[in-house]
């Protein structure tokens, strides 16, 4: 298993034949483009924010919105996604509204975690996404913890949790992938190998043949899928995830991509690899591959195409003007949250901050 | 009233929670069938089954990870890390999951985990089985750091960390898991967190002790007040963070004298944020800096283990030193 690439369309959208494509309706079919097509637009808008200095910082998924949104659209409403920074495709294909992930990049007063984390460490518990952290694979036990705490209470849920390919060198991945398999815990991993942490190239994290082998040692299954293939990520994305509701256990999946952009907005990829490389994988584009086969089925033009980038674009730029006026939290915020009720030294410590702000008020020259 | 030691107690304060309350689960390594290498959690397994008490892998990092998962999808996780001297695998898991994902989320998530560790000396257990590693959680916004010194505390104070709705590193003095018994109230009551507890009155000088230490200190109080005329006040901290702070400056004020002890590691450790804000708030009460005795700046020792540990040779001249300042 672990060693079979599941794909459907050939690089230039075309079926490959003698598979058959897993049975999405037409709405699906439209519903994945239109959520990729999105969050490519949403990705290139926010670059530009960031470039003109608007925003700080940015981590993007160009390349990688069939792994994301492709394994997303695999799974229910109430099953969960605990992901890592790189999956804002899979947050709006749940209903996570656009306004918020803005208010989150500015960090303004209306940012729903008060500009207590860098721009894309979003959440929201009311979607069952759970919170974007940085160190990387600290979030692939706590899947197994929410899988495992589902099936005790009896909720028919399932978690599946993002991470890179430099992940899978962390101890968290080991151990969660371990526990997965002693418990069973309904749970899906989803690798998106795409090819590099940062700098790195997944030839130095791993010694191993691919990712998706590393299953075996675990007693988990595995799944090894065409990552910029949406028909391929959603098709073996709803198999783990039916097996782990038939109570049959965890899945890694290995999505083979690419991260077409920099690693974030801070990062420059021309000093470790090739135009020629990119180049390469720019010919396997997702969105290009999809396109092309939805254009074969009738059910996608370019003019289509220009209407909904028109719309995007008009929503986007509404948002950003109504956004970024927004001032900060307030000062105060800044002792809300560290614990459910503020002890004594913190409302100290509060006290030392207002003083210390109106000090600035009545002394403007300090 | 049934009398415990501090190990039945702790038993039966999971015993009491996981009767009332279905959420709570209790896991680690050795935990379930065994009943733990301390047998802590003795007959929890036969009781409430193998779902809700259960042996896990032996990774700290794993089970604190998948305490944390267990916590944001609606249980109440009791983790237990065999000896603290073994939790440092899951420090990130303690310091930047579980005791941020309040604050991270804007309150949208919590994290009602507790993590049970045995710490601390005095059983030969050297380096690696004697650690006080409380200061790194001390330091560490979002969490809470609860030590019990005897059976009553440590089941009430238990019974109040699975019900508080933060994390909460629950720290056993293992010294003392047989050694102290006490009368335990049968069925539910509960310690409140962030109280210390005056366990002797007296105007000379105040000794402040959490743990183990408090028995130490007991100890040296009634020497001193037999050998040297001198009336000690003993504070039990019970919670490190966030700490008492009126029973610990309404004890400086009334003495004016205070000796911090604790057993951990002196620079840093928990006796100078203690000393600092009692210097900060009651200097003028004060007849002479608060001083420490603590453990050294040096690894845990096996052989020289008493050397290391503070006793009443260390604390009468600290004692003393402020008496004549």
């Amino acid at each position: 298993m672990a060693d079979e690439i599941v794909a459907y369309l050939t690089d230039d959208g075309k079926p490959i034949p003698g598979v058959d494509p897993p049975p999405l309706e037409p709405a699906d079919l439209l519903s994945l483009y239109r959520t990729m097509f999105f969050n490519r637009r949403f990705d290139e808008r926010m670059i530009r924010l960031q470039r003109q200095g608007r925003i700080g910082f940015f981590v993007g998924s160009i390349g990688e919105e069939a792994a994301i949104i492709g394994s997303a659209y695999a799974l229910r409403p109430q099953d969960w996604i605990v992901p890592c920074y790189r999956e804002a495709g899979a947050a709006f294909l749940r209903g996570f509204p656009l306004r918020d992930f803005l208010c989150q990049v500015y960090g303004n007063c209306e940012d729903p975690i008060k500009g207590r984390q860098m721009p894309c460490h979003w959440v929201c518990a009311r979607l069952h996404l759970a919170s974007v952290s940085s160190p990387v694979g600290s979030q692939i036990p706590h899947a197994v913890g929410i899988a495992m705490a589902a099936r005790l209470r009896g909720l028919d849920e399932v978690a599946l949790t993002y991470f890179g390919d430099g992940a899978t060198s962390t101890g968290t991945f080991h151990v969660a992938c371990n526990f997965a398999g002693v418990f069973k815990a309904p749970v899906v991993f989803l690798c998106r190998n795409n090819q590099y942490a940062i700098s790195v190239p997944v030839a130095l994290q791993t010694a191993s043949r691919n990712l998706a082998v590393k299953a075996e040692a675990y007693g988990i299954h595995a799944a090894l899928a065409d990552g910029n293939d949406v028909l391929a990520m959603y098709a073996v994305t709803r198999e783990a995830v039916e097996r782990a509701r038939r109570g049959e256990g965890a899945t890694l999946v290995e999505a083979l991509t690419y991260r077409q952009g920099a690693h974030t907005t801070s990062d420059d990829p021309r000093a470790y690899r090739s135009d020629e490389e990119v180049e390469q994988w720019r010919k396997k584009d997702p969105l290009l591959r999809f396109r092309n086969y939805l254009e074969s089925l009738g059910l996608w033009d370019s003019e289509q195409e220009t209407l909904l980038e028109r719309k995007l674009e008009d929503e986007f730029q509404e948002l950003v003007t109504q956004v970024e006026p927004l001032g900060p939290p307030a000062p105060e915020s800044l002792f809300e949250d560290v614990y459910e009720t503020i002890p004594w030294h913190l409302e100290e410590q509060r006290d030392w901050l207002r003083e210390s702000l109106m000090y600035e008020a009545t002394e403007p020259g300090l | 009233m049934p009398t415990l030691n501090l190990l039945q107690a702790v038993n039966d304060a999971l015993r009491v929670v996981m009767e009332q309350d279905d959420r709570v689960v209790v896991f680690g390594e050795d935990v379930g069938r065994f009943g733990g290498v301390f047998r802590a959690t003795q007959g929890l397994q036969e009781r409430f089954g193998a779902d809700r008490v259960f042996d896990t892998p032996l990774a700290e990092d794993g089970i604190v990870g998948v305490a944390v998962g267990m916590a944001l999808n609606g249980l109440r996780p009791v983790a237990e890390i065999q000896f603290a001297d073994f939790v440092y695998p899951a420090f990130d898991q303690l310091v930047n999951e579980a005791a941020k994902m309040r604050y991270r989320s804007g309150g949208q998530f919590s994290c009602p985990i507790v993590v049970r560790m045995p710490y601390g000396g005095g059983i030969r257990g050297g380096h690696y089985h004697s650690q006080s590693p409380e200061a790194y959680f001390i330091h560490t916004p979002g969490l809470k750091v609860v030590i019990p010194s005897n059976p009553y505390d440590a089941k009430g104070l238990l019974i109040s960390a699975i019900r508080d709705n933060d994390p909460v590193i629950f720290m056993e003095p293992k010294r003392l898991y047989r050694a102290v018994r006490g009368d335990v109230p049968e069925g539910d009551y509960s310690v409140e967190l962030g109280k210390a507890a005056t366990v002797r009155s007296g105007s000379d000088v105040t000794l402040i002790a959490y743990g183990s230490m408090v028995h130490t200190v007991l100890e040296a109080a009634d020497r001193m007040a037999q050998d040297e005329g001198l009336s000690c006040e003993v504070l039990d901290l019970r919670t490190l963070l966030p700490f008492d702070i009126e029973a610990v400056l309404t004890s400086a004020r009334k003495t004016g004298r205070v000796v911090i002890v604790h057993e951990a590691p002196r620079t840093c450790g928990f006796g100078a944020e203690l000393a600092a804000t009692i210097s900060e708030k009651a200097l003028l009460h004060l007849q002479g800096p608060v001083l420490r005795v603590t453990g050294f700046d040096t690894p845990f020792p096996y052989t020289l283990e008493n050397e290391y540990l503070p006793n009443y040779r260390r604390i009468l001249p600290a004692v003393r030193k402020l008496m004549e300042y």
